[in-house]
Parts: C-alpha cells; structure tokens; sequence
C-alpha cells in the first residue's frame, strides 16, 4: 500500500516535469552570456512546447503554457501576452501535426517545426516593430532560429529517453 | 483535391477548437484571450496593468530563486577562468610594472630638475606646515565673503597664510584671534590675487564677485582667454605659491567677462586646510 503511495508521488512528480522545466526556462531565461560566446542563443522553451504538444499534449497543459508566456513577458520586457501569443501558435502546429502523422519520423518533425519557429519569430519581429515600436536585431534572430532547430534533433532524443526509460520504467513498476 | 482540403480543415479544428485530454481550454480561446490582452496592454487599461504589476512581483521574486543555480555556475565559473587567466594577467601587470618604473625614473628626475631650476631663479618654496581647521560660521552675506575657523593664533595661525580645501585655493587669513580666525574667500569683491591662466600662460588678476564665480581682470591677452582654461596662482608678489590650482574659465554666461568657476563649491566647507609657504633657503 505504501509502495503504491509512493509510486503514485514519482509518477506525478515525473509528469510534472515538463511544466517545471518550461517555467524554469522562462524564469531563468538562459542567456549564457558568461561564456562571451557572440553568436550563440537558443529558445528552450520553443522545443519544450514544440516537442510536448507533438508527443504528449497531456503532460503540458495549454494554460500553464499561457501562465508561461506571461511570466517570459514580464523576463524579456515585451508586451504582455505575445509571447503567450506565440507558445500557443506552436502548440498549435504541433496539435495540427499530430492530426495530420499517421508514421511520426523525427526528420519530418524538425522540418515542421523548423517551419513553424520561422512563422512565430517573423510574426514576433513584425508585431515587436511595426506594432509597438522594439528594436530587434535581424541578425540575432536568424541565429536563435538556427540554434533552436539544431537543438530540437538533441533535445527530442533526450526527451524521449526521459518519457521511454524514467518515466515507462516507472509506469511499469 | 476535394478530400485534402477536408481533412486540412479537420485537422485545424481539431487542433485548435477541441479541447485536448486533461486541457480546460481550447486553443483558440486562449489565443483570443492572449489577443485581448495585448489590445487593453496596448491602451493602457487599468486592469491589465495591475495584473502586469501582479505577475512582475511574483516574477521578478521567483525568477530570482531560480536563477540561484544558474548564478552559482556562472560565478564559479568566472572564478575558475580567473585563476586559469592568472599567469597571462601576471605577465601582463609585470611588462606594465617595468614600463611604470621606467616613467616613474624619468618623472622623479624631471621633479628635481624643476626644483633645482627654481632654487636657480628663488622662485622656490616649501610648505612650512599645514594646520586643518574646521569651519565654524560661513558668512554669506553679499558684502563678505568669508568662514570663520575654529583655530587662531594659539595654533600658530598668521594673516596672510592660505586656506585650501584638498589641494584647491579658497583663500587667505585676514583676521586672527586667540581661538580663531576669518578666511576671506575667492569669491568676496576684496579678494584680488595674481593668477596665470594656461595654456597661454597669461598673467593676470583673479577678482570675486561677491557671487559663487570669480572674474578674470587686468590682462592685456584678455581676447586670448579661453573657455575651460585653467587657473593657477602665479606666486608672483610672494602672496602665493605659484601653481596652486583655483578653477577655470566658464564663459557660458552672456556676459563679456571672463568668469572663472571654482574648483571648490565654497558653499560646502567644512574642513579646510591652512598653510604656509616658505622660500626655501638650503641650497
């Protein structure tokens, strides 16, 4: 009976995991500046939601991803709700990929999600200056891209051996 | 064809309009609401700047906490690349080291050749003793100006000694009793001294104006006076020993004069130094 308990508290803290990694990187806002390396930057939360709404939409639920967004806001200094905006768009596309996979391979996945991460950022760049007057490197920009679906191929595989080995080992039991 | 756009439409509405397994709000509700927010942000609307101020407290608090982890790395970090950057910041400090000491020689001997050249013309004078005294009353009255200090001729205060405040002229003694004594500032219409202005090294007579500057008076280069020019004393008459520095030469007011904005804020004396000089007679 205690054992049940027990398992019952891990399972729920391992599925809580998801949610806790995305607040921890919008509050924390990784920037890796220490490092002075100029042309490196990624979006962790970008694959976070990009890869749960895809795989495992009931780990991250979409209010907490709005709550997020909120709280990434108030970090960066944009306006709030926009990035709310954006996390929910590409909750959005993952849902929408779903739909459409009949065989998930990671390849077409990243393609997706590469095309996805360019419509948010574009539709970011021109609210943030066209609407409310931010200035935004171009440049920067293009670099988070990259980065952030170079990372997606890493990430996705740790995510997966998180969800196959942690968190079914411990379904198992 | 037909069938494609279909199932394009299927999979939209079901990706945004149901609600997923375990989700309490539909995507597109959500993206409306982030909408809505950003419209009333936009405008200034009440509510949603207090919300803003409500989540800016519980994030600027927690975001705070979690970056606890991420801080330690950092900082371990630049303590480890400190240490590993120590032999090359070594060198460094050590080649500039030398360089220093090799400026430093050159100074020294450039200040004992300047002693010599001035012991040569007589023109040289050491400080006899430096006495610090408090300011006690600052009169600011538009007729005197001048402090009353808190040491007189008990301390061996003389008229005519000089009152700096650091290493910037303010005035010279001209009254002294037991336990006190005045000090007339620069900037009282009395205080007339033999000033040289550089770069031009043009000698002239710094005079107060009974405000906070003083005026440049009774030079011949008057038109070659430049803004921001220094002014020093030019010890000549002996009042003074030459090179003490007083201000500079402010000409943003209309006026044709060549005011002079002290070093010293006399309003703000509190401590002042008082000092005579001495020829140096060993030779």
């Amino acid at each position: 009976m205690t054992d049940l308990k027990k398992n019952n508290i891990i399972k729920k803290a391992l599925s809580s995991v998801p949610v806790i990694l995305l607040f921890i990187s919008v509050l924390n806002n990784y920037d890796f500046n220490y490092l002075e390396l100029k042309y490196f930057s990624f979006n962790f939360s970008y694959i976070l939601i990009f890869y749960y709404s895809l795989k495992k939409s009931e780990s991250l639920g979409y209010i907490y991803i709005f709550i997020a967004g909120l709280f990434n806001d108030v970090v960066v200094g944009t306006p709030i709700g926009l990035s709310s905006l954006m996390y929910l768009i590409l909750c959005g596309a993952g849902a929408y990929l779903r739909n459409i996979t009949l065989r998930p391979s990671l390849i077409k996945d990243c393609i997706f999600f590469l095309l996805t991460i360019l419509i948010i950022n574009s539709l970011l760049f021109i609210s943030l200056n066209f609407i409310f007057d931010y200035e935004l490197n171009y440049f920067d920009q293009i670099i988070n891209i990259t980065y952030t679906f170079l990372f997606y191929f890493l990430f996705s595989n740790i995510f997966d051996f998180f969800d196959k080995y942690i968190i079914g080992s411990n379904n198992a039991r | 064809m037909e069938t494609s756009r279909d199932d394009f439409v299927i999979a939209i509405r079901s990706a945004f309009l149901k609600k997923g397994t375990q989700q309490r709000f539909s995507l597109l509700s959500l993206i409306f609401f982030c909408i809505i927010f950003l419209i009333l942000g936009n405008l200034n609307f009440k509510i949603i700047n207090y919300i803003k101020i409500g989540i800016n407290e519980i994030v600027y608090r927690s975001s705070f906490i979690v970056s606890a982890p991420e801080n330690f790395i950092k900082n371990n970090y630049l303590v480890i690349q400190n240490h590993l950057n120590l032999y090359k910041i070594n060198e460094k400090n050590k080649s500039e080291l030398s360089n220093l000491r090799a400026k430093d020689l050159l100074n020294e001997f450039i200040i004992l050749e300047n002693k010599r050249l001035k012991k040569v013309v007589d023109d040289y004078m050491v400080k006899s003793g430096t006495i610090i005294a408090k300011v006690l009353s600052d009169k600011g009255s538009p007729f005197l100006r001048s402090v009353i200090i808190n040491k007189g001729s008990k301390h061996k205060i003389n008229l005519g000694m000089i009152a700096m405040d650091e290493e910037y002229l303010v005035g010279k003694v001209v009254e002294v009793n037991y336990l006190s004594s005045r000090v007339l500032l620069l900037t009282d219409l009395n205080s007339k001294i033999p000033v040289i202005v550089e770069p031009n090294e043009i000698f002239s007579i710094l005079s107060g104006t009974g405000n906070k500057n003083g005026v440049i008076q009774y030079s011949k280069k008057y038109e070659s006076i430049k803004t921001d020019s220094i002014i020093y004393t030019s010890g000549a008459g002996n009042l003074f020993k030459a090179g003490i520095p007083i201000g500079k030469i402010n000409n943003s007011s209309l006026s044709q004069e060549k005011e002079v904005e002290f070093f010293s804020d006399f309003s703000q004396l509190r401590f002042v130094k008082i000092v005579s000089f001495i020829k140096n007679e060993a030779k």
